[in-house]
Parts: C-alpha cells; structure tokens; sequence
C-alpha cells in the first residue's frame, strides 16, 4: 500500500462544522455488524406485518370460517394462506395480530420497566446515603417475591386486563433494570466531569437529565433490546397458564398453546407462531449483542 | 500570617481540615478512621494572585482545592470567600459564591461529558447561572471564549473525543473562564498533557489571568511548571503546610528539608548538569495519613530529623518577610 | 558506557537488541493506522538507549511488537533480532523463553502488573521457577536477594504481602525485581517513572543506572520527559508520528539538538534553572493525528522552517554532530544561532 492513498491533509480543516457524537459512531458499527443488520431488518418486517398485515388480509383474527368450522389445510382459493387452527379461523391473520400483542406487550412492559428503572437507578445512584439504602432495599425485598406468584395476585386483584398485563410485568422487569443504572451511575459519579457539572452550578436535577441519563442510556438500550425477549417469553408464559390475554384476543404465546395441543394433528398451527416468536427472540439478542459491541468504549 | 497584602484577600483558609472517614479492620465490623487528607491548612490569596501549591501524591493538594470550592465538606476551619464564611453556607448560598470560583481539572478528556458537544459544554456554566440570556447571546458569548482559549469556531458542534488532550483541555478551561470569575483553581491542569502541548497551556492560563484579572490557585507536582506560574508557593506534605513563601525565595533559598529534597529531585534537562547535580535522597516511604507520625509528619524521611521533630509538632517561623516554614532546623 | 561509542544503528558484535524496519499497523474501526513506520534501531551491551516521544509518537508500541505483545488488532511486519532469533517470526514458546527472562520489560502502570491476589514473594518466585527451573526454597532466596538489591526495606517481610499492600514507589520497585530476577540482557523500561513522584523516581532511576552498569543490562528507557533520559541514557532516538526523526548522542542530542522537533521540545520544557519572565516557548499545533499524517515530513505543520521540499518524506541521514535526522534542511544551525 502507497502512503499517498492513506493520507489527508494534517490540520484537520476548520470549517468541518458537524462533530459525530459517539450515538453516531455507534450506530455506524452496528450497521457495520451484519447479523445486528440482519436483525434489525427482519425485526422491522415482522414489526410492519404485525402491524399492517392483519387490514390486507380477507380474514380477521377472530372471524370463524363458518363453512370449515375445522382445521383446514392452506388454501389459496378459501385465501387461508397457512390454512386454518381447529375452529376455522386464519392461522396467518392470528399469527400477525399476535404479534402485534406480543410486541406490544414486549415494548410497552419494557418501556415501564425502563421508565421505573431508570428514575430509580439513577436517583438511587446519584444521591446515595440514605435514599440509595431505602431504594436498593426496596429493590431487594421486590427480587425475594416470586415473579409468578406476583403476577397472579395483581390478576387476581384487578382481573385479567390487557394493560394490566404490561404494567404487571413491567413493575417487575425494572427491578434489574434499577441495579444496572445505578451500578452505572455509581461509577459515573466519579468521573471529572460530573464533578466539573457541580461546580459549574448544576442542580441536582439537571445533572441527572444531562449529565447522568444520556451516558447510562448506552447500557440501558442493551439491556432493553435483552429485556423485551423475556417479556414477550413472560407474556407466553403467563397465556400459558392461562393468565395472559383472553380468547379471541390472542399472542404468539396463546398460539403456541394451543399449537402444542393439537401438535399431532396440525402441526403448522405450532410451527407458524412459533416461527415467528422465534425469529423475534433471536433478532433482539443478536440485535443486543451488536448493540453491546457498538457502544462498547474500548473499541474506539 | 504572610506579608500584609496590598488588597484585602479575595480567598482566605484559615485552619482548614478535611477528614476522610476511612474503614479499618473487618469486613463487616469495621472501625471508621480519620484519614487526614488536609490538616490545618491556612493561606490567604489576593485578588488577581497566582498561588502554587506543590506535593507528592497524598498531599492532599487535590483535596484542598475541592474543599476551597466546597466540593468536598471541610472538618473543620474555615474558607473566607470575599469576607464571608463559606463553611456552613446553604447550597443555595455556595451555587451563588461558585460563580465566581471555577476549576480546571487534570484529566482533559474525562472532565468533559462524552455525550455533549464542545459549544454545550462551554455553555453549561452560562445556562445554570444566567438561563435568562438568549440562546444566541449564550452563543455569542461561546464563540467569544473560545476563540480566547485558540480553538477554532467551527469546533463548536463537535465531540471531546475528537479533539486531541490539549484542546479538550482548552475547553475545559473555557468552561471555566465563560463566567468570568474571580479564582479559578487549576488542579494539575497540564500534566495529563503532551510536552509540547503544555506550554501552550500555561501560556494560555497566564494570558486569561492577565485579560481577566484573575486569582489561581495553581496545584501541581511539577515544581518547574509552578515556578513559572506562581507568585507564591505552598509545599504541602501529608496534610500540612511545610513551606509557604514567594517563588523566587522559594526557589532560590528554600528552608524546608523537604522542600529542598523535592528540588534536588527535579531532573533537568541537561545531561552534563543532571549527571552532576548533588541530591538529597528522602528514605522511606510515605507514611500512612491514616496514622501520621507524631510531632512534624515529615520527620520519618528527614535528613535533619532529631528528637525535637518527634515530640514537638514545629510552629511557623519567618526567615524572611511573606516566608514561612514550618520545621525545627531551617536556620542550620 | 561502551568503549567503542556508535550512533548510527549498525549491528556489532556486542548487539543486543537490532531492529530493522519494523512497521505496526492496526486494524481499527476507522481504517488501518500506521503506528510505527519503517524504524531501525539498535541497542549494545551496557547501553541505555533513551526513546522520547509524544502520544502518537509508536515509541511503545515499538517495543510491545518488539516482544510480541501487540494487541490483537496489531500487525508487525519487519525484523527485530534478538540474539539468533527473529522475534517477529518466533512462536510463542521462545517468546516466552525470552519474555521474562532474557529480555524483561518494565510498565508504567505498575498497578495492573502484578497479580492482585497474589503474594508478591511468590509471583516472583513463580518467575524463577519457570525460566531457572529453581526449587522453591532457592528461588526464595533469589528473590529476597534481589528486592533487598532493589532497596526495598524488610524484603523478608514485603514478600508475604499482596501488591495492594504496597506503595507505588515499592510496587515499581518489585516490578524492576521482577524483571532483574533472571539477569536479562535487555530491560525495556516503559515510563518506569511517570506515575512516582519525584522523589521516588529518583531512586528507581538510580537502581536502572546501576543495573545497566553492573549487570552489563542493556537497557531501553521508554520517556516523554527529557530531563530523565538526560539523566540516564547514553545514546537518545527521538520519535515522531511513528518514526525516529532523531537518533544522537546524548550530549549532542542535549546540546545541539539538529531536527526542529528536537530543538522544540528542549526549548518548551519549563525546566527548575531556566530564565523566568516571558512566556515559555511553544511547539504550535496538536500532537499528530496518526489517520491524518500529511505525505511529507509528519512534522511539517508544526515547524517554523518549513520548506517545499518537506512535502516529500525526509530519510533519516547522517547529520552534523554525528547523529542521525530525518530533516532536509542542513542549515537550521545558523538559523538558530541567528535567532538567538
């Protein structure tokens, strides 16, 4: 290799006007990274079908196919394009809309998590003392009650309620989300520049919103492309039990339920959500681990 | 305590304490120790002043300049601040007197938040304390500054890591200039810095002290970056003041053995003089601030040390007017 | 100090260290980065070679490759000869038959050296025990011999504690032990300083001159502070954006420095005995950017003689003095004895 090719001229020109900020340079590794690019496109597609698909189809989730009032076989003339589940509805139009709740159950019951998690975690972190101890106690006696038994209770409590659902697993999804932030905050508490941030006159809460929040917030996005997975494998869980949403409303983990019974007899009716499902878990945390990597500081 | 100072002082320390609870012993049923960071530390600073305060790592240099800014609660003592008492004041109270008293930190890259642009950072100051500016005064006044401190205008949309150690640490100083204050306290602001950067630095912090008139206390280990910065010298050695007088005195007749161990110690950059020089070699280490030695703390590594040093603590003497010095053999 | 006194980097027979050529480049996100070009350096027996550079400048990460310590990302390419074997070409067996042993090197960082939950007599008994093939008893008693040569007090009693027990100054000190254990041929001391304070750093750099001097020890002194290798080194290589761009005597590098990066950094360093008042003088500009380096001399932007010719790279050639400069301007001398 010639050096002319390599080189540019040695003051960096002084109009270049634009800086990149490191959730630029991140976000240029992880297009970089293809498995996290894969992830991201085909989570995209599942996102858009989930969402759309279900107004192109001829069926809707819930409409019964009264003239096969039994699993009939994929059927482009009847427009069942993965056939039917045992009581004739669209497998496809149920696989899309389950979907749509299981994503949105996933990204609102994150979203709580993280709204909670964060508020905690970096308060938590950041005043220490006493409010920290209380907190982090607070945090503790939640990890010792049993999730599912939790859950059950609020269920039981206020009936089964699809927000309810979300804020359920939301209130208990934060919890690890808390530790992490403060863990985080703990150590940037230390560095120069929050110090620098305090003695520039900064209140307590502008240094939390400009200081603290955007430099957790690289952690934080890992940890919540790894949390939405668990909440949608918690949403199937809780269906599974029964506890999760009701008939005709339905998830991939509903689906999944009831594809397993009738697993002998009409296998797609398990294959087809669990495809799905899968494909989704897979690309969050292959989306997470390239989100790791491209955040990660000692690669620069 | 030094010579009468022709202005009323902006800064004066009176007896300043800054103790560290340190735990001890077990893992869970430890004993809380005091760890004397700062021990009776006093001095006064005039308006527009540059006083250096040297030492070796765990002076407690660094620890003294966050406690004049109430970053860290002093012990006990007191910091005077333009007459008034600052220990004790509300926050509300100290936010208002730190407008006036800024802080260069040592390392240039982390004393900037890695999230926000250059033009934020210098700014930050202004939004806390003038939020009524508008945003294209608050611009302007940026603009301004940094074009003082030698960084281009168009860096202002850029990020700290993409400028190299002394530009960062020109921001840094910057954003520490842009309220105009009074005292700034530079906290070993070159040393993190290339050679050939450095200069450039404390030209630059002369040429701000000199357009804004301000005060500095200027804390650093390198004995030949403070004499060409300071008016006067403090030697700080495990807490308390060994040395304190104006640079050229103290440079060119210091009394404290450990003063002129330090000297001695300063390699220069001359191979035929630095092969030459004598030096006084200090034996032992450090002793622990959690348990200095009795009488004068630096008695343990003294050359001169008798048995005075161990049971008497020295009391401050003045060879010459504004010098003081602390140890029981500067007249040998 | 060897008798027969050489600048130039040619091999003889008393070399210990001969690189030739050796290039470092990395792989980083951004592109390949060239961080050491095309450099030739020698070291004798009984030498203390001084390096000085800047950040940016390769002089550690000449060494790192030299004992094939490179990051994962790094390349080396070139010839570093070490006695019959090529170190860029040798397995990792004979690396680490030399690493350690014949050849030793000492960090700044002399914290993350030493094993954390480790006894410090016994991670250097340890060192013994794999290069000599030492019983544990007489390995101890090696070890204990050295500390005490290091004038750490109460070696007896300093190896049964862990490195956090210990001060920098001591813990510096056990690395250079560490290091000595095996009487190398050749210690590599990387800013062995920079992280003590002065009055510790005067000891240790006492101990590397006695070292060099009884031991017959090659030694190479890594440092960006020119008073230290004024002190202690013998023959000084001046790096710059990856390249040595002065290699001299150290009187001759001290006293009539030829290349203006040379003449700069002696000229801005605040120094205890220099003349006060004024402003200190200054080398304009940023340390290199090693993505960024103009196709000429990398010094370029920064100089104040700066010619047309410096668009091409300068080789590095004899100069007056009798050291080497990689700069295509011959008068600068009269320049400067003009100026002043």
């Amino acid at each position: 290799m010639t050096d002319v090719n390599l080189v540019t001229p040695a003051i960096p020109v002084p109009d270049v006007i634009e800086g990149r900020s490191l959730w630029q340079d991140a976000w240029r590794r992880l297009l970089r990274n293809r498995a996290a690019l894969a992830s991201l496109i085909i989570l995209g597609v599942i996102a858009f079908l989930s969402i759309f698909g279900p107004y192109a189809l001829a069926w809707s989730y819930d409409q019964i196919d009264w003239d096969h009032v039994e699993a009939v076989p994929p059927s482009l003339a009847l427009k069942h394009y993965l056939g039917t589940d045992s009581v004739g509805r669209d497998l496809l139009a149920r696989t899309l809309f389950g979907g749509r709740v299981s994503l949105t159950v996933g990204l609102l019951a994150t979203g709580v998590a993280l709204f909670i998690g964060v508020t905690v975690g970096a308060v938590s972190g950041y005043l220490g003392g006493k409010v920290d101890q209380v907190l982090m106690r607070f945090v503790d006696l939640m990890y010792s009650v049993p999730l599912t038994f939790f859950v059950i209770i609020l269920m039981v409590l206020f009936g089964r309620n699809f927000i309810l659902m979300f804020l359920a697993i939301g209130s208990v999804e934060w919890l690890t989300m808390a530790r992490i932030v403060r863990g985080q905050t703990l150590t940037l508490k230390h560095r120069e520049f929050m110090e620098a941030a305090r003695a520039s006159g900064g209140s307590t809460v502008s240094i939390l919103l400009r200081h603290v929040v955007p430099n957790v917030l690289g952690v934080v996005i890992v940890y919540v492309t790894l949390t939405i997975p668990q909440v949608i494998l918690l949403e199937s869980f809780l269906s599974f039990l029964g506890l999760g949403v009701q008939e005709p409303m339905t998830s991939w983990g509903v689906l999944i339920n009831e594809g397993a019974a009738e697993l002998e007899i009409t296998p797609r009716t398990l294959i087809v959500p669990a495809i799905f499902m899968t494909a989704t878990l897979f690309c969050f945390n292959f989306l997470g681990d390239g989100l790791r990597d491209a955040l990660d500081p000692k690669d620069r | 305590m030094t010579a009468p100072l022709l202005q009323a002082p902006l800064l004066q320390v009176r007896d300043l304490k800054v103790h560290f609870p340190v735990k001890t012993g077990g893992l869970l049923i430890g004993r809380y120790q005091p760890l004397h960071a700062v021990d009776g530390v006093s001095f006064d600073l005039a308006p527009g002043e540059t006083l250096g305060i040297v030492g070796e790592s765990g002076c407690g240099k660094s620890t003294l300049g966050r406690a004049v800014l109430q970053l860290l609660p002093a012990t006990s003592g007191a910091v005077i601040w333009l007459g008034q008492e600052m220990t004790g004041l509300s926050a509300k109270e100290i936010k208002a007197a730190r407008e006036n008293m800024q802080i260069v930190f040592q390392d240039p890259l982390a004393s900037l938040d890695p999230r926000m642009t250059a033009g934020d950072i210098i700014a930050e100051p202004l939004r806390n304390y003038h939020p009524e500016l508008s945003r294209a005064e608050t611009a302007r006044r940026v603009a301004e500054l940094m074009e003082q401190v030698g960084l281009l205008p168009g860096m202002i949309n850029r990020y700290p890591h993409e400028f190299s150690g002394g530009q960062c640490q020109r921001i840094g100083i910057a954003r520490a200039m842009i309220l105009k204050p009074k005292l700034v306290i530079c906290d070993e602001p070159v040393s993190a810095l290339d050679v050939s950067v450095r200069a450039q630095v404390i030209n630059l912090l002369k040429d701000l002290q000199k357009a804004f008139g301000l005060a500095m206390l200027f804390i650093s280990h390198d004995l030949a970056v403070v004499r060409h910065i300071s008016d006067r010298v403090l030697v700080l050695y495990l807490g308390k003041v060994m040395e304190l007088a104006p640079r050229d005195l103290l440079y060119q007749a210091p009394r404290h053995p450990y003063t002129r161990a330090l000297m001695s110690a300063v390699p220069i950059p001359d191979p035929a003089l630095e092969r030459a020089k004598p030096r006084i070699i200090l034996t032992g280490d450090l002793p622990s601030p959690l348990n200095p030695p009795s009488g004068c703390v630096f008695r343990t590594r003294c050359p001169k040390a008798t048995d005075i040093c161990a049971q008497v603590e020295p009391v401050r003497e003045s060879p010459a007017p504004g010098h003081d010095v602390w140890c029981h053999h500067s007249r040998d | 100090m060897p008798s027969t006194r050489k600048t130039a980097d040619v091999a003889g027979s008393d070399t210990v260290l001969d690189i030739q050529g050796l290039t470092v480049r990395f792989e980083t996100a951004d592109g390949e980065v060239q961080a050491v070009s095309d450099l030739s350096l020698t070291v004798a027996k009984g030498e203390c070679l001084g390096i000085v550079g800047e950040s940016g400048s390769g002089k550690s990460q000449t060494f790192m490759a030299t004992l094939g310590l490179l990051a994962d990302n790094g390349r080396a390419t070139g010839k570093v000869m070490f006695g019959d074997a090529d170190l860029l070409t040798a397995n990792e067996a004979t690396l680490n038959s030399i690493r350690g042993n014949r050849a030793a090197m000492v960090f700044q960082d002399h914290m993350t050296s030493l094993t954390p939950h480790m006894k410090v007599g016994r991670q250097l008994t340890e060192v013994l025990q794999r290069h000599r093939g030492l019983d544990a008893k007489a390995a101890l008693d090696a070890v204990i011999a050295m500390l005490r040569r290091v004038q750490i007090p109460e070696p007896e009693r300093r190896a049964e504690m862990y490195p956090h027990e210990l001060s920098g100054g001591l813990r510096q000190r056990v690395m250079i032990a560490m290091g000595l254990l095996c009487h190398p041929e050749l210690l590599i001391a990387d800013e062995p300083t920079t992280a003590l304070d002065v009055t510790v750093q005067a000891l240790i750099l006492d101990l590397i001159r006695d070292v060099k001097d009884s031991d017959n020890t090659a030694v190479i002194l890594i440092t960006h502070d020119l008073g230290v290798v004024a002190g202690l080194a013998d023959r000084v290589a001046v790096m710059y954006a990856g390249r040595v761009v002065e290699l001299g005597d150290v009187n001759q590098i001290f006293s009539e420095p030829q290349h203006p990066y040379t003449q700069g950094l002696l000229a801005c360093s605040p120094r205890l005995d220099d003349a006060l008042g004024g402003k200190l003088k200054t080398i304009p500009g940023q340390p290199p950017n090693l993505q960024r380096l103009p196709p000429g001399c990398a010094f370029a932007p920064r100089c104040p003689y700066v010619i047309a010719a410096c668009a091409e790279r300068p080789p590095l050639r004899p100069a007056a003095g009798g050291g080497l400069k990689a700069c295509v301007r011959d008068d600068l001398a009269s320049i400067t004895k003009a100026a002043s």
